[in-house]
């Protein structure tokens, strides 16, 4: 019986929404939708088409302020951050970045107010994209009221490690640090606080996606950037929303548009606290799984994925036909508490 | 006083003396009322701002269960405004209608919130505050609520009828008996019917207390029973002092059995309505399953209130119709009690009119500890407190025949 509704539903909005999402192609990459004031109007649009209990949803017509929050999942999803570059003596590549921390007031579901923690007022973070080699140095600004780090996954020495007693240690609220190290190894890595208590510096928002390319490079593709994330709005260790880059069904009620044929490559991290393992499902295809994005051989060809915190990967596939694609964890609680989203794959 | 010389004193003192009594009732008040204005009007000069985060508290008042919606009537008891934001049922998101505004301090909502619930499975609802706070409802097993149409009411007054009304009216049918039996015996029968009232006073309060604790408790929660109870044992205490100038006035002596029976009757009646209550909301939660068993229970339970009306009367030659009256008094109530507490069920008026039935036992109960007394003026004689006992006991045995 649902499965039939489903399909009864999506054979009526296809139309619709095929329409409106190749208006948004063109406008999604560097831009923020609420600069377009057709775009604004679209995720009711969205709303509507999946209203009436046939997927869960936020509250009908309400949506969250993308632009109080300072940041829109849409953008986030390819918004990559190469830093400054710099040719250091010797033809090294130096890429910097400023990276501050900054307590924010954020909507994380229509309506609900978290106090969050942010490094540059969003969530995620910057996604900092690199080169194998390069040479990489991250100022970190603590503007928050309370002590953080820059703890990054990757190699590098251990004073630069961003955890209290080493190196610089807690960075205390007004202060400044460096972090400097080299671009190892190629994969797609995290950065995140370590400051106790650490559930809770994660939880409020401080980490996100640091990607080193290989040297050579990876094939050109449509690439998206996906940070498994929940918060815990009534503080009892448990989350009580889901999602891929902050807000929950932001991918539902705006679907994040896709070209057939074309190679689809999605750097999925996981951060998600105080539940033991996330995952994520693909409808209606398979994907190419590449753990933590070291090699260059993928380890499964599959349509599930389960990482635990601070696990990630990187997923590539194609669509071969046109039409809406529904991704989310295959946990079915955070799939229903926001953790979903649908590709519009147009020709 | 001795240095007093200037004449206007006088004047001053005899214009005191003069002002009217009413106006110096009424200058405190005006001068409170501008105190308190002006405390408001200043934003209460000298106090910071609230400390901490707003304290959100919403009670369900009521739930109600239909095709595909799961109803909730929220009332906010606590100091803050409250505005929800979104709802989940079962760790999912779900649409829902209703509260569209915050909540105010006292204020109602009722949220409907879409969910394809199934019989008999459970549901945890979680509301999701603006401040990301949680207020949480669980539903023990899923029912569908009836719905309050005449077929509903008919339904609740035959139970009533089966559980009050009935087992009242053959409860009395020991009045001949009762006449016949030497005054020692009835003294026990006295004793035994105190000892009812007792157990259903104190099972009323426990009842009350319990209910009291669940709802809301912007009205007082537990308060309300205590206060129930002493409004109703002085109102109760009043009016039965005015029944006695006025008969002292008639000098009708010997009416006092009458009026006795009259104050049992309609204690039991105030205890058999908090009773069709709790009956009323149950079924309507569906919590109770109506079965001869439950009806037998309560019957049984119910019996022992007759005889309790009718000893009071047993020197007296009451009409049929005075006898009907009294088991009205005393059964129909469960009717009453029944329709509100299936209709427009409220813990804190379920809770309040707990105790007021329990008060008023506790008033009868004063009014007929004279009657226990033996030749020799002593109430707690041995066959008293065999009677007293013996009626708790026939109370707890019964009452272990029902739940509610």
């Amino acid at each position: 019986m649902p499965q039939l509704s489903r399909r009864k539903l999506l054979a009526a909005s296809v139309p619709a929404i095929g329409g409106a999402a190749a208006a948004l192609h063109s406008a999604i990459p560097h831009t923020h939708p609420w600069e377009h004031e057709a775009l604004a109007a679209e995720p009711a649009h969205g709303h509507a088409s999946h209203a009436g209990s046939s997927h869960a949803s936020f509250r009908d017509g309400r949506t969250v302020d993308h632009r109080a929050n300072g940041f829109e999942p849409h953008e986030v999803l390819r918004d990559f951050d190469w830093g400054t570059t710099t040719r250091l003596a010797g033809g090294r590549l130096l890429r910097e970045w400023e990276l501050v921390a900054v307590d924010k007031e954020i909507e994380v579901a229509p309506g609900v107010k978290f106090a969050a923690w942010t490094y540059n007022g969003r969530i995620p973070g910057p996604t900092l994209r690199c080169r194998e080699g390069d040479r990489l140095r991250i100022t970190f600004v603590n503007g928050s009221a309370h002590p953080h780090t820059i703890h990054f996954h990757g190699i590098h020495p251990s004073a630069m490690d961003g955890v209290p007693g080493l190196g610089a240690g807690a960075i205390a609220p007004g202060s400044r640090t460096v972090y400097e190290f080299d671009a190892q190894p190629a994969g797609l890595h995290l950065y995140h606080c370590h400051v106790r208590p650490l559930a809770e510096h994660i939880a409020k928002g401080l980490y996100g996606a640091f990607i080193v390319d290989p040297a050579d490079g990876r094939e050109e593709a449509d690439e998206l950037v996906m940070v498994m994330n929940g918060f815990d709005t009534n503080f009892d260790r448990a989350n009580e929303v889901y999602a891929a880059n902050t807000i929950g069904f932001a991918y539902m009620d705006e679907p994040i548009v896709a070209k057939r044929d074309a190679l689809v490559r999605v750097y999925l991290v996981n951060v998600l606290e105080y539940d033991l393992i996330n995952s994520f499902h693909l409808h209606g295809n398979l994907f190419h799984y590449f753990p933590t994005g070291t090699s260059a051989q993928p380890s499964e060809f599959t349509d599930t994925v389960m990482l635990c915190q601070g696990q990630r990967g990187i997923l590539e596939w194609r669509f071969p036909q046109a039409g809406r694609f529904m991704f989310h964890a295959h946990q079915s609680e955070f799939t229903e508490l926001g953790w979903q989203g649908f590709f519009e794959v147009v020709d | 006083m001795e240095g007093r010389v200037a004449t206007g004193q006088d004047v001053d003192s005899n214009a005191r003396e003069r002002l009217p009594s009413w106006l110096l009732g009424v200058v405190p008040l005006l001068l409170i009322v501008a105190a308190i204005g002006a405390f408001a009007a200043l934003g209460a000069p000298g106090l910071a701002e609230r400390h901490g985060p707003p304290a959100e508290e919403l009670a369900i008042e009521k739930t109600v269960l239909r095709p595909g919606t799961i109803e909730l009537t929220l009332r906010n008891d606590g100091p803050d405004a409250v505005a929800v934001a979104q709802a989940q049922v079962n760790d999912a998101f779900v649409q829902f209608s209703g509260a569209e505004q915050p909540i105010g301090r006292l204020g109602t909502a009722t949220v409907q919130l879409a969910q394809p619930w199934i019989e008999g499975e459970a549901y945890d609802i979680a509301l999701i505050t603006s401040s990301g706070g949680t207020i949480e409802h669980s539903i023990a097993a899923a029912v569908l609520t009836p719905s309050a149409d005449l077929s509903f009411f008919g339904l609740m007054a035959l139970l009533g009828v089966y559980i009050g009304v009935i087992p009242i009216a053959l409860g009395m049918l020991w009045l001949p008996w009762i006449r016949r039996i030497p005054p020692v015996w009835l003294r026990a029968v006295m004793a035994l019917t105190v000892g009812l009232l007792a157990f259903l006073a104190i099972d009323a309060t426990l009842e009350g207390i319990e209910l009291a604790g669940e709802g809301s408790q912007a009205f007082g929660g537990t308060a309300l029973v205590l206060l129930g109870a002493a409004v109703a044992f002085l109102v109760l205490t009043g009016v039965s002092g005015l029944l006695e100038r006025r008969r002292r006035a008639a000098r009708a002596a010997g009416a006092s059995g009458a009026e006795l029976a009259l104050l049992v009757a309609a204690g039991i009646g105030l205890h058999n309505l908090g009773e069709g209550v709790a009956i009323g909301s149950a079924y309507s939660a569906g919590a109770l399953a109506l079965g001869a068993f439950l009806v037998v229970g309560f019957a049984l339970h119910n019996t022992t209130e007759g005889l309790a009306i009718v000893a009071p009367i047993a020197h007296l030659r009451p009409t049929p119709a005075r006898l009907a009256l009294l088991g009205t008094i005393a059964g129909a109530p469960a009717v009453l009690g029944a329709w509100i507490g299936a209709a427009a069920f409220n813990t804190s008026l379920a809770a309040f009119l707990f105790g007021f039935g329990a008060g008023a036992i506790v008033q009868v109960i004063v009014q007929l500890a004279p009657t226990l007394r033996d030749d020799e003026g002593r109430t707690l004689h041995p066959v008293a407190v065999s009677g007293l006992l013996a009626g708790m006991a026939l109370m707890f045995a019964t009452g272990l025949l029902v739940t509610v």
